[in-house]
Parts: C-alpha cells; structure tokens; sequence
C-alpha cells in the first residue's frame, strides 16, 4: 500500500505548489472562484454531510461449501490423525496430507488461485501430544515440487527443504519427527520461490499439547492445555492463522484475514460463553508485511509465546505483534462482561480494513 | 448477378468463411488451456456527492468481468453497481460507494474483479462535483464567458488598429495568426491524445485523434471550398473563429474538468492564463478581415462563434465526461485548426506569391504568432 500513499503524495504536493503562485491566485479568490486552502479546510468531512454511510466490509457472501472449508469450521477442527504403536512401542500419530492446486474464493466473489495442503488455507491443524511420535505421509498432488517444513525439532533429512523431503508432483514423502517441544507451531511449505510458495497457501497450524506428567509443577496448566482432558473441555480453543493474500501478484496483500476469509469472523461473530475461559492458538504467516498482530477490545490477556511455556511470556496486555512465523497462545475470560459484541483485529488498521476484523458475540450467561 | 458484381462478393464470401470457420472451430483454445482471463477495466468518470462517490467504469476482456469488492483509502467498503452482475465486453456500470470522504483531500477507489486483478482511479482533490442547476452554474458560466467570449472580444477590438497596417503588415499580421494556430493545433492534439490515455486500448483513442482531425479538416476545407472558391475575407474570418471555438471547447472542457475534479486552484489559473491567451485569438480572427469592411453583427457573431464554445464546454467538462468524447472534441478541434491554417496559408500564397512564403515578413510572422502563443501559455 505504500506505493499509492507516496504516488498521492506527490500528486498532492504538486498541487498545492500550483496553489501557490501568487497574484493570480488572489485575484481568483477575490472574484470568488477559488476557496482559499484555509476555507476548504474549515469544511472538512463534508463527506459527511450526506445521509448515507457505507460500511467497511465486503459484499455478499462467501460459498464456503464451494471453497470446501468453512472459517468456523477451521477454528476447532483439530487433526487427530490416527494413532498406534510401533514394534518400538512408541505412540505413532499417523497424519495424511496432500498438496492441491485450488481456487478459492478468499471475499464474496473474489477468487485466488491457491495451492493448498488438503484443499483448505490454512491447511489441516494437527494436534499431537508431547512425546508421540509424528509420521506425515504427504503426496504432492499440485503442479510444483512442494514439502513440508515443520517448525520442531527434527533431524536434517526431515526438513522438508531441497534435498530433504521436497516432494516433486505425483511423488510422496513420509516426514517423522518426535513431537516436541509443547506449543503452537506452523508448518508450511519451503520449496523456492518461498514467498509465492507460502502466499499461495501452502501452511497450517500444528499444536503440541504438553503432557503433564512432565511438567509437575505446573500441572494443572498442562492439564488444561491436553485436548480431551476434563479440564480442557472447560476452555474455549480456537486456531487462527493470521494469512493474507496478494490476488494481483504485486507483493502487496490485497486481502488480511485470520483463517483466510476477509472480515469472516465479523460478519459471522464467534459465539463466546462468557462463563468458560477462551483459548487462542495463534499463527502469523503473512507473506510481504513483517509484522502481524492481534489486539482485543475490552478486555487483556495472557501471552506464551510459541506457546512452549506454561507461564505467560508476557502478562495483561491487550495487543502483541508477531513477525512471520512467529506464534504463541492467548488466554483471556469474558466472565461478567456485558453479552454483546465485542472486537478483535490486527491493530495495523491498513490489515484490519482489509478483511483482519473480527467479533466475539458474548453470550448472555 | 453479373459476372463484374460476383467478383466483388468473392473475397467477401472467403472472409466470412474463414471467420465463421475461426468461430466454429476455436484452433487457438488449445493455445492457452485455463489461462487466465485479460481483464482491462477504466475509470470513465467519478462523481462526488456529499458522501458519495459515483464512479462509472467500463470493461473490456477476453470475457465478461465481474467486479467483486471495492477498496477505498486500501479499506474495502460496501457499494452497489448498476446494472449488477458480471460486464460485457466494453459494456459499463455504475459503482454507487458511500464513503465518508474528506474536502480537499486524496482519495483512491480500486476495484477488484473475480480474478483478483485490481484497477485503481485516484481523486487527487476531493470536491463535490459541481451541481448544473445549482449555485455554481453561475460561476461555471462566469468561467465559460471569460474564458471564450471576453479574450476574443477584446482580441477583435484591435480590428482598427490593423486597418492602419500597409500590405506588408497585414501579410504579416496573417502570417502571425498562422503561428497563433499551428500552436493552437499541437496543443489540441496534445490534449487529445493526452485524454485517450484515459480510454480502453481497444478503442484506439490516439488513432482516433489524428483519424478525427483530418476527417474535419478534409471536410472544412471541402464545405469551405464550395462553388471553387477558396474562403477570404469574412467567410475565412468564419472559419478561424469556427476552429478557434472548437480549440476552446476543449479548453472549456480542461477547466470544467479541473472544477469537477476539485483542482479548483488549478482551474482559476488556466482561467487567469487562457483570457490573456486567447486574446491573441481574437486578433488572428480580425487579420483576414483588414480590407473588408463589416459590420457590428458580423463582429459580434464571429465572437460568438469562437467564444461560445468554450461555455458549453466548462458545462460539459463540470459533469466529468467520458475520455473518449474528450478526445474525438480535441480531434474536431485539431482538424477545424489545421483547415483554416491551411487556408490563410493559401491566401498568403494567393496575395504575395508562394516564393514569399520563405520570405523574412512571413516566417517573422509564423515564428512572431508561435512565441507569443507560448509565452501566453506560461500562464496557464
């Protein structure tokens, strides 16, 4: 956005020296043709004088059922995989992925030739437990040698970088990796050109709950954090994956989203029970701005960044900003807030205006 | 049908073959399977209405477009187009976009089709666009009368001062408004073709200036040339001021522009510099009449006729018209000027002889007529 902002500038400055020629000047405010600068200014906003509004959003509807993914739906739509036990006796969860080209309709009518990991942007969240062992079985069904690069820890030949794990189409490659350390983490594609590899859709989530025998100390915490466990079914969990899509190919984001649909989350606000605490696994894969962030209205939370942490990383703030990559978990309460709605954006309001705005509908308790 | 007519039909007949055949059979859409559609989209004209913006846009592309979303300022805003759906090839709509916007200040509208391409259309200075029937149709036709009829009027007043020049200065007075117009022209067809930018490449808009301009011109020098004789005197006078009066349409329709589009300080000087530019107008429409002796009417009439114009154009370029009408105005222009340079450089050919046309009086005059006209322009 930066090139029009300095283009107009110019425009501008250009102008207003013509407006500073002098005589002629004056004599055309003093017959009444011209408003002298000061006098414009003193009627600003007269944009405003109308009755009609407008509203900054999209138009229409997104057909989520033709995209095949639905931004609700994506929340909490964790991937399980399948789990057994090898000869070893290890905990193997078993993921399958496959890259696809698709169009996708990313705002009511406008449509982004994505490449995506099972047909959806962002793609699948896998969700393991501390210590299991991980095997992504991942065929490359696009039309452009493709991996996965999966931020953990992991031997070189699992990568998922050239030479190691990059899968060329209609090829296969099988990634394992011990599922560590706990947190919230991203994976994405690293065939070169990156940039367009990763714009283009190829990332998602994946989430390592800890496992709390291991961390006695703070058991409880851990306890909380383990999908399935009584105490996890109390919170609220979500993922989202801060995205954005350049549709004209000009490395400007010409769409910001959380979970890829613009402005989804606020014309469809997220049901909040405002007596069960909420969870936000949260990811920044925005491709050409260096940063990203989450501001929420109303109300501050608790950060652990890369969610590797039990203890928040930072305490009672109501923004953080992420760079590419970078991820962590977000713990906030509506409890005896007033039912109502109640917003979350990235506080670049250049993001925010372009599809990165969002609701949490309090519900009355 | 006779033997001669069939022959005429025979290439006709293997065209329209070969093109049905081209239609029928598709061979290049094998070409480019699944390429993506050429999509190619313009801004014809922006309104402003207190909060509103009604922009009109048209098409043109490989298929029908289909605008999806409307970002202004980089935020994406709701609008309703009219008629809705996707547009046809060189069809256009409009895009009614409420917006808040702010006087005197930049705003961009981009719209985003189905593909994701994006085209955009700065307002530099946000202004409302001016009202024809409201308080400032007034102050458009103040503008539209200083800027034809007053400088032209004043530029014919000169008329007994040129009666006192011998043969040698009225052959140089001539020659001057020779120079006054060829400046006149490059103009013209520098501003034509500077609106044809502003058109969808498959109208050819540039070509369409030059195409324009030598069709008038053909067709002046014809009408003009009715019955063999070349036009002098009063009837050539005619002509200069006709030309003169299609230049300042177009220079009627720059400035209503610049008030539309809220360079209203831009406006007020080319109102300043066009008056004194164009006094210089009125003069080349008094040189052909030094020997003739006419009358108040004939007087008034040829300023009219160059003045007015101008008028209708402030109007006209107030309402934010179509480039492409911009244009084919400037090429009329063009061609109306290349006429009568034509003939008073026939006249000048027919009084002295053409050996004199490279004579010092002559050039003198069509460098004297150049220079002024350029100096005058610094104004604008």
């Amino acid at each position: 956005m930066l090139d029009w902002l300095q283009r107009n500038f110019s425009r501008r400055e250009s102008l207003k020296s013509a407006g500073q020629l002098g005589l002629a000047g004056s004599i055309c405010t003093a017959l009444g043709i011209v408003t002298p600068a000061s006098a414009a200014n003193a009627k600003m906003a007269k944009g405003h004088a109308g009755h009609h509004s407008g509203e900054n959003r999209t138009v229409g509807r997104v057909d989520h059922a033709r995209n095949g993914f639905d931004p609700h739906a994506i929340l909490t739509d964790w991937d399980r995989g399948t789990l057994s036990t090898d000869d070893q006796g290890r905990s193997v969860r078993s993921f399958e992925i496959s890259a696809i080209d698709k169009e996708i309709e990313i705002a009511p009518g406008l449509f982004f030739p994505a490449w995506t990991y099972n047909g959806r942007v962002p793609g699948p969240t896998l969700r393991a437990n501390e210590g299991e062992h991980i095997r992504v079985t991942f065929r490359n069904a696009g039309s452009h040698p493709h991996s996965i690069h999966f931020h953990g820890i992991h031997s070189a030949s699992m990568d998922g970088i050239m030479g190691a794990g990059m899968v060329n189409p209609g090829d296969e490659f099988t990634y394992e990796f011990p599922a560590k350390p706990f947190g919230c983490h991203l994976y994405h594609c690293h065939a070169v050109p990156l940039k367009r590899h990763i714009h283009k859709g190829l990332y998602g989530a994946i989430i390592i709950d800890p496992d709390p025998e291991l961390h006695p100390e703070h058991r409880d915490v851990a306890l909380s954090r383990q999908l399935g466990s009584e105490e996890n079914r109390h919170w609220q969990e979500m993922v989202m994956v801060m995205n954005g899509f350049d549709t004209n190919f000009d490395d400007e984001n010409e769409v910001y989203a959380a979970n890829s649909i613009a402005f989804a989350y606020m014309l469809d606000p997220i049901k909040i029970d405002p007596d069960r605490p909420v969870r936000i696994y949260l990811v920044n894969v925005t491709e050409f701005d260096p940063i990203n962030s989450f501001h929420l209205h109303a109300n501050f939370f608790d950060y652990f960044d890369h969610g590797t942490t039990l203890v928040p990383t930072l305490k009672t703030v109501d923004t953080v900003m992420l760079c590419q990559a970078q991820r962590g978990i977000i713990e906030f309460s509506f409890k005896d807030y007033e039912p109502g709605r109640y917003m979350f954006h990235a506080h670049q309001s250049e993001f925010a205006e372009l599809g990165w705005m969002s609701f949490f509908k309090v519900e009355g308790s | 049908m006779s033997r001669a007519n069939a022959y005429f039909a025979l290439p006709l007949a293997a065209l329209v073959a070969l093109v049905a055949l081209l239609i029928w059979l598709k061979p290049f859409e094998t070409l480019a399977p699944g390429a993506p559609p050429v999509e190619a989209l313009t801004f014809e004209s922006v309104r402003l209405e207190p909060g509103m913006f009604r922009a009109k846009v048209r098409v043109d592309g490989s298929g029908p477009v289909s605008i999806a979303q409307v970002h202004v300022d980089g935020a994406y805003r709701t609008f309703t187009q009219s008629p809705p759906g996707p547009l046809g090839r060189l069809s256009s709509a409009e895009l009614a976009i409420p917006y808040p916007w702010v006087d005197g200040e930049t705003h961009v509208i981009v719209a985003l089709t189905s593909t994701g391409a994006t085209f955009d259309h700065s307002i530099d200075v946000a202004q409302a666009t001016p009202d024809l029937f409201g308080p400032t149709a007034w102050m458009l036709l103040l503008v539209g009368l200083l800027l034809g009829l007053a400088p032209v009027a004043i530029g014919l007043m000169s008329f007994p001062a040129l009666r006192q020049l011998g043969r040698e200065g009225t052959g140089f007075i001539l020659a001057m408004t020779v120079g006054l117009l060829v400046y006149l022209l490059i103009d013209t067809l520098g501003e034509g073709l500077e609106a044809a930018e502003g058109v969808l490449e498959r109208f050819h808009a540039s070509t369409l200036v030059w195409v324009v301009a030598i069709v008038t011109a053909s067709g002046l020098i014809g009408v003009g040339r009715r019955g063999d004789k070349p036009p002098e005197g009063l009837k050539l006078a005619g002509f200069i001021a006709l030309g003169i009066g299609l230049h300042n349409l177009g220079e009627g329709l720059v400035v209503g522009a610049a008030f539309a589009t809220g360079e209203t300080a831009l406006a007020a000087f080319l109102v300043i510099g066009f008056i004194i530019h164009n006094v210089t107008e009125g003069f080349g429409i008094a040189a052909p009449l030094t020997r003739e002796q006419p009358t108040l009417i004939n007087f008034t009439s040829l300023a009219l006729l160059a003045g007015l114009p101008a008028l209708l154009g402030v109007f006209l370029g107030a309402q934010v018209v179509n480039p492409l009408w911009t244009a084919i105005c400037f090429g009329i222009g063009a061609g109306a000027i290349a006429q009568v340079v034509i003939e008073i450089t026939a006249l000048l050919v027919r009084q002295s002889g053409a050996a004199k046309l490279a004579g010092a009086p002559v050039l003198g005059g069509v460098v004297t007529g150049l220079l002024v006209m350029y100096v005058t322009a610094l104004l604008v």
